[in-house]
């Protein structure tokens, strides 16, 4: 990718880019300050005293609140629950996250391997049903799936928030586009050297997928992470309330009479923010290329 | 298929097992429940159900707010889907053309992708705040006195801004990514035909880019579509009232607060064939696009 952004164009015709890469320079700024002003914003507003947020709004003051509302957020109560605080959230939000990235690239990468590896009867079958499931999004089938998760008497538990989400297609494609590129000698000498279906699995086809599967594991950690309407039905308890989900309160909270706890809403919603923005960043490149490739 | 294979009989479907019984159970089940409860008229005391034929759908298209709702969700999802795609192409070509920085540049394009749409509806509240919200300052400037949840083209409009704040990096990075897989011998060939940056990018780039648009119009209306229930949520802070929702919202509404679950059923089909429609039209145009790479 680097070398293809350095073409040659600069350099036959000096003077007049110049102003043309002027201009680009601007837009892009201007793209890149759209994006992230807002979160300096809510930053700035978590260091100043809530009365003056109430006044005035964001502004360009740094105050000295951040902590004291920092430790609020992590460590008080929420005005809506009994024990719930931001840490807690913040607890549920990993493991909801952790649970669908981990639970998807498990379910996923055996469902490819028995399509890709085995011959099966109804593989053809599997497959079409497996794909017809990105007609069905969650949203469309909402009600339905609350019902028999009711019914199952998972309402409340981790696994009625995980498991009904973690089939995935997209994974699905994804390892098995993957796994009919690995070349077909390595199954060869795998057997020759004795080894069965599921040593070769363990030992060989996983330790190859680990780009993959760490591509996969973003997309599918900021999924999970990002996840709103599913908790808001299922879980009605506050001690499973991730940060996403509790964003709900918060914005209500906002609404009162006294003074709306600005601050530490902000610290909040940074929270809720700042966790899966990091793992995009820090891992920018399998990200790109696992968000690019699962969707062809 | 391999042809080295492997010969076991049981093990290939116990490895499809959790996948095909969490779909069986969450996805055809579920989705079977709708389409026969949208022939139904569901006791909201729940003593049975009466068999409606398809009275539940006929009253969505004579309900003025199923229409309303559905026009409101018409605009919405074009205007998400053009003018993100707008904004992110002309983003991406620039952040394809600059020397410096490109990959500064695309890092801090890129990482809005994993905001969940909730808090980008949080954060579009803060911005339109009607007492001090920078966005509500500037557009006082023009005259326009911006009041979300309480006009409903202003709310309106503020959804379409979050909705589209929040889509922009996921085209950026598609659109980049097809940039740069446009040969370099096409780059210069066509920089020594053309002169002009312009022209050369409707001659040679634009049709070069196309495969990757038609895929991103598709993804776009999709997200417009069903993704942005949280960022709607969050700005209409539970409360709808007569602001504009989304047909994927009303839904939820009539579903779980209204208690129609034939009605809500009817709709959620009506959805369902939307769906299909698009993923038909995506399935050709990745046939297409196979052929142009």
């Amino acid at each position: 990718m680097a070398d293809l952004t350095q073409t040659a164009p600069a350099r036959t015709t000096r003077s007049p880019i110049r102003w043309a890469s002027v201009l680009d320079h601007a837009i892009l700024i201007a793209g890149a300050a759209l994006m992230i002003v807002p979160l300096l914003m809510m930053l700035q507003m978590s260091t100043i005293p809530d009365a003056q947020v109430m006044q005035h709004g964001p502004s360009l003051q740094i105050g000295g609140e951040f902590w004291d509302n920092l430790r609020k957020a992590l460590f008080q109560s929420m005005s809506f629950s009994g024990e719930t605080t931001g840490l807690t959230m913040f607890r549920n939000s990993l493991i909801l996250g952790l649970g669908f990235a981990i639970g998807k690239i498990v379910v996923a990468m055996l469902a490819a391997y028995g399509i890709v590896y085995f011959r099966l009867r109804f593989a053809t079958l599997a497959f079409w049903l497996i794909f017809t499931t990105l007609l069905l999004p969650l949203e469309v089938r909402i009600v339905p799936s609350y019902e028999i998760t009711q019914k199952l008497g998972l309402l409340n538990s981790w696994t009625g928030l995980i498991v009904p989400l973690i089939a995935s297609a997209t994974a699905t494609f994804f390892f098995r586009q993957y796994f009919m590129s690995v070349p077909e000698e390595l199954v060869e000498a795998a057997r020759i050297d004795g080894a069965g279906p599921v040593r070769f699995f363990i030992d060989i086809l996983v330790p190859l997928s680990r780009t993959m599967i760490a591509a996969m594991f973003i997309i599918m950690f900021v999924y999970g992470w990002n996840q709103y309407l599913w908790p808001l039905m299922v879980s009605t308890q506050e001690d499973k309330v991730t940060l996403v989900q509790g964003i709900k309160q918060i914005t209500q909270s906002l609404e009162g009479n006294h003074i709306p706890e600005y601050g530490r809403s902000n610290v909040l919603a940074l929270l809720a923010v700042l966790p899966p923005v990091l793992v995009v960043l820090f891992f920018q490149r399998w990200f790109v290329k696992g968000l690019t490739e699962s969707d062809k | 298929m391999k042809r080295a294979a492997f010969d076991n009989r049981w093990l290939p479907i116990l490895l499809l097992l959790p996948q095909l019984s969490i779909i069986c159970l969450f996805f055809y089940w579920p989705a079977w429940q709708a389409l026969r409860s949208s022939f139904f008229l569901q006791d909201p005391f729940g003593f049975g159900e009466t068999f409606v034929g398809w009275a539940n759908y006929t009253r969505l298209w004579t309900s003025s707010e199923y229409l309303k709702n559905a026009g409101f969700t018409a605009i919405f999802s074009l205007s998400v889907t053009g003018l993100s795609l707008a904004i992110a192409l002309l983003l991406a070509v620039k952040a394809d053309t600059v020397l410096r920085g490109a990959k500064t540049y695309r890092t801090l394009l890129m990482w809005v992708y994993a905001v969940a749409p909730p808090m980008a509806g949080f954060i579009a509240l803060i911005l339109f705040n009607q007492r001090w919200g920078p966005m509500t300052d500037f557009f006082a400037m023009f005259g326009w006195d911006l009041q979300v949840r309480l006009d409903y083209f202003d709310t309106g409009f503020v959804m379409v801004v979050a909705s589209v704040w929040k889509q922009i990096p996921v085209n950026f990075i598609f659109f980049l990514s097809g940039l740069q897989s446009i040969p370099r011998a096409v780059r210069e060939a066509a920089l020594i035909d053309n002169a002009s940056g312009f022209s050369r990018f409707w001659t040679v780039t634009f049709p070069l880019l196309a495969p990757t648009g038609f895929f991103l119009l598709i993804i776009n209306i999709t997200y417009s579509l069903f993704d942005t229930f949280g960022l709607i949520d969050t700005i209409l802070r539970n409360n709808p009232g007569d602001n504009p929702v989304t047909l994927v919202y009303q839904v939820y509404l009539d579903g779980f607060r209204g208690q129609d679950i034939g009605g809500s059923s009817a709709q959620s089909v009506v959805l369902m064939v939307l769906v299909l429609a698009l993923t038909i039209m995506q399935f050709r145009l990745v046939e297409r696009r196979i052929h142009y790479t």
